[in-house]
């Protein structure tokens, strides 16, 4: 099978199936045509498929969904575009990405929303759900139109990395979404707290001279956030926590009934502080990589379900704005190609099941955008297929993305993915 | 999971242990400081001859970058590259190539480009000479000359030094740091030297503001009442206070600041009675010390001074045999492999 071969039914056989709901069964065969799971099992087996797919070794998803992608498009072409940034999606074995409203210009029209829908729609591997500005230009001073952008695509509002004025605001613009049902994400940040860091305040900021980003910047926001979805009554997605103490927090929200979820990027549950032991720019992350204790935490979290989802906050740059002195980078790591495989990393280790890993990778993140991803008759066939022990390596040539600046680049990783559908179609095929 | 080997060492030292270039103090260990020491001892000497000159870095070219203005370290490094006989270039690079929108990377590939063999950096952000080392002009030694609040290594080593001269060893010696610990590249150096040279205890003495988080990792003990710090102190260092702590709400007033942790008379006779008083420079007279202290019998602040050309002369002969040593054992290498 190649990228965009043509067929009229594709059979899939072997493998395991992972449902999407947290079970996994023995894949007993699987019909694609029209771009729609059509039968299972025997009926499978007995239909006529003029493409066969043998899956055996891999395990059979539903394609992944990233609440936080970066395509860099419209306005940042060296750093990456639509057709580059969902084709590493696809190599991922993402099928659908929510595209950061942090674009030049910033996604806070429909204008622009249905720009990025038109590139999607023409040069996009994956399905492309655009997220909205919350804030014009997201400055965190005057409401987008929210209603507009919302009838012209977006899955949710939120101001990407960058906060909020003040609590004022903030209230306005939660009592706003509530209005017409939209999802708020925000990173909780307190920008007052964070000030000029770029690197977690603790052990190797006081020992290398970095600016601290202590993580009291996080857990005061998220405490502020929380109360303040609690008054408004609108749903409120905690975007890439990086604080133990914030998931704390999410999950006492939760119990007295405040609509919370979250999501934690992925790097945050493999790496700690110390990757910039070296001043390694690429861990030069936002929010930055804290304590082992707060590493532990999330994946906790993850394992728990008080985290939803895990993301890739892909964000690809250009070399320059990574070549330069740790403090003078733009933050950001290359990171969705690798997610799978960090992942699987945190299984293999023991911290983290298979299950709750591919449920936040599937289910936990659909919810939060009204997806409900399964491996079901008359389901979207969008799937991932992939082999958990199958190994590569993360470099210039491996990387599709234009963002060359990856997690552990030259690193043997295991957990290849072999086949990504999005309605059936192949948009990526791994060809050993 | 780990993403990279996070110590310096295989930027700093050659295969075989040499310094190629002087970046941190962080990994080196006590004998290679007492090296540094030893070789610094040895120029003293040179300093007092009528002709100051060795021909250790002859026909090298010496390149001093400083993206940050600096009137007393930069003139160090260049009287100690003169006196290693080396050919001297300054360049000032706040006012000249940055500013018309050139790169680091590339302002620093030109001058490799001339054919230069170190470059003594000075930069406000942590961390950039690392960068040059490892990503930019890896053939070229590099010494850190102060890079934002990271480090200060020769700095701190010439401290060493004049520690060394005044009280014969480290065993057994009490120190403390005083003032603004949190922005002081100087005072990380300091602690580190200091515990691998085998002190018994270093004190920093600061208000919680000007205290990094958890700086007892770095190996020393926090002391808030300046009186009960000086005790049983052998030496005592002051930084210097930055007028614009007190905009952002770092420290109420200088008079606090002075009456609280500044080094007067009375506060210096509840340390030891030989105990030393060392500055990095350049004084705050009236903000952290008072003059009767900096111009007393117990200051050997002119000393530091002294000391500073003999580390640097030290520092960059060493590393320059470092590089010496990988170009020769590099060259060998590739013959090896054409025969």
């Amino acid at each position: 099978m190649k990228v965009g071969s043509q067929y009229e039914s594709l059979r899939i056989t072997g493998g395991t199936l992972f449902d999407g709901a947290g079970t996994e069964t023995d894949n007993t065969g699987l019909l694609v045509k029209e771009g729609k799971i059509v039968a299972m099992g025997a009926d499978a087996l007995n239909a006529n498929a003029d493409q066969q797919y043998d899956a055996s070794g891999c395990v059979i998803a539903p394609g992944f969904i990233d609440l936080c992608c970066n395509l860099r498009e419209p306005g940042n072409g060296q750093k990456g575009n639509i057709a580059s940034e969902t084709l590493a999606a696809a190599h991922g074995g993402f099928t659908t990405v929510c595209a950061s409203p942090e674009t030049s210009p910033v996604n806070d029209s429909s204008a622009v929303t249905h720009l990025i829908r038109d590139g999607a729609s023409l040069r996009g591997a994956v399905r492309v759900l655009p997220v909205g500005a919350i804030t014009r230009g997201l400055e965190g001073e005057l409401l987008s139109d929210l209603a507009g952008l919302k009838n012209a695509g977006c899955v949710a509002v939120g101001n990407g990395s960058r906060g909020v004025k003040n609590a004022r605001i903030l209230r306005r613009c939660m009592a706003y979404a509530q209005t017409f049902g939209l999802t708020v994400m925000f990173s909780p940040e307190n920008q007052a707290l964070a000030a000029d860091g770029y690197a977690h305040d603790g052990q190797v900021t006081t020992r290398l001279g970095l600016l601290g980003i202590p993580e009291v910047a996080e857990t005061a926001a998220v405490m502020e956030m929380l109360l303040l979805a609690e008054e408004t009554g609108v749903k409120l997605h905690l975007s890439q926590l990086s604080s133990g103490r914030s998931v704390e927090m999410v999950a006492q929200a939760r119990q007295l009934g405040v609509q919370v979820t979250a999501d934690v990027a992925v790097h945050q549950l493999c790496f700690t502080e110390e990757a910039l032991a070296g001043f390694d720019s690429r861990f030069h992350v936002r929010p930055p990589l804290r304590s082992e204790a707060d590493r532990q935490a999330l994946v906790a979290g993850v394992q728990a379900g008080v985290i939803d989802a895990i993301v890739s906050q892909h964000q690809p740059h250009d070399t320059a704005a990574k070549q330069a002195p740790l403090p003078a980078t733009e933050p950001g790591l290359s990171s969705i190609e690798s997610v799978l495989s960090l992942g699987l990393e945190l299984v293999k280790s023991g911290e983290l099941s298979r299950q709750r890993l591919l449920t936040a990778l599937t289910l936990g993140p659909g919810r939060i955008v009204g997806l409900s991803p399964e491996i079901a008759c008359g389901a979207d066939a969008d799937l991932c297929i992939f082999n958990p022990s199958a190994s590569w390596q993360p470099c210039e040539q491996t990387l599709v993305s234009t963002g060359k600046h990856a997690p552990l680049v030259g690193r043997e990783l295991t957990g290849k993915v072999e086949l990504t559908l999005v309605a059936g179609r192949p948009v990526w095929v791994d060809n050993h | 999971m780990t993403a990279i080997d996070p110590s310096p060492n295989h930027l700093q030292l050659t295969r075989g242990g040499q310094l190629r270039h002087f970046l941190t103090l962080d990994g080196l260990n006590r004998e290679l400081l007492t090296d540094i020491l030893d070789t610094a001892d040895s120029f003293i000497e040179v300093g007092e001859r009528s002709i100051k000159k060795v021909p250790l870095l002859r026909g090298r070219t010496v390149v001093n970058l400083f993206f940050e203005s600096s009137t007393r370290t930069r003139s160090t490094f260049e009287l100690a590259a003169k006196r290693l006989s080396a050919d001297v270039l300054n360049l000032d690079i706040s006012t000249s190539a940055t500013s018309k929108g050139e790169s680091l990377s590339d302002t620093l590939l030109n001058l490799e480009a001339m054919a230069s063999d170190m470059f003594v950096v000075r930069h406000s952000q942590s961390g950039a000479p690392h960068f040059i080392a490892e990503s930019v002009t890896p053939g070229v030694a590099i010494i850190n000359a102060g890079d934002g609040r990271h480090a200060h290594p020769t700095q701190a080593m010439l401290d060493m030094l004049t520690i060394r001269q005044h009280k014969g060893s480290f065993a057994g010696l009490k120190v403390a740091i005083v003032g603004d610990i949190l922005h002081s590249r100087v005072a990380r150096s300091q602690i580190r030297a200091l515990n691998e040279l085998g002190a018994e205890e270093v004190r920093v003495i600061a208000p919680g503001t000007l205290l990094p988080r958890d700086v007892e990792d770095l190996g020393c003990t926090v002391e808030y009442d300046m009186a009960r710090g000086m005790k049983d102190l052998d030496v005592v260092i002051m930084l210097r206070l930055q007028k614009e702590r007190m905009e952002g709400a770092l420290l109420p007033s200088e008079r606090e600041f002075y009456r609280l942790y500044g080094l007067n008379q009375d506060k210096l006779a509840l340390a030891k009675p030989d105990c030393i008083v060392m500055h990095p420079g350049p004084i705050n007279r009236g903000v952290e010390i008072e003059s009767a202290v900096a111009d007393g019998p117990q200051s050997v602040i002119l000393n530091q001074v002294t000391n500073g050309i003999a580390i640097r002369m030290a520092v960059m002969s060493m590393a320059m045999g470092g590089q010496m040593a990988e170009r020769q054992q590099k060259q060998l290498e590739r013959e090896g492999g054409r025969a």
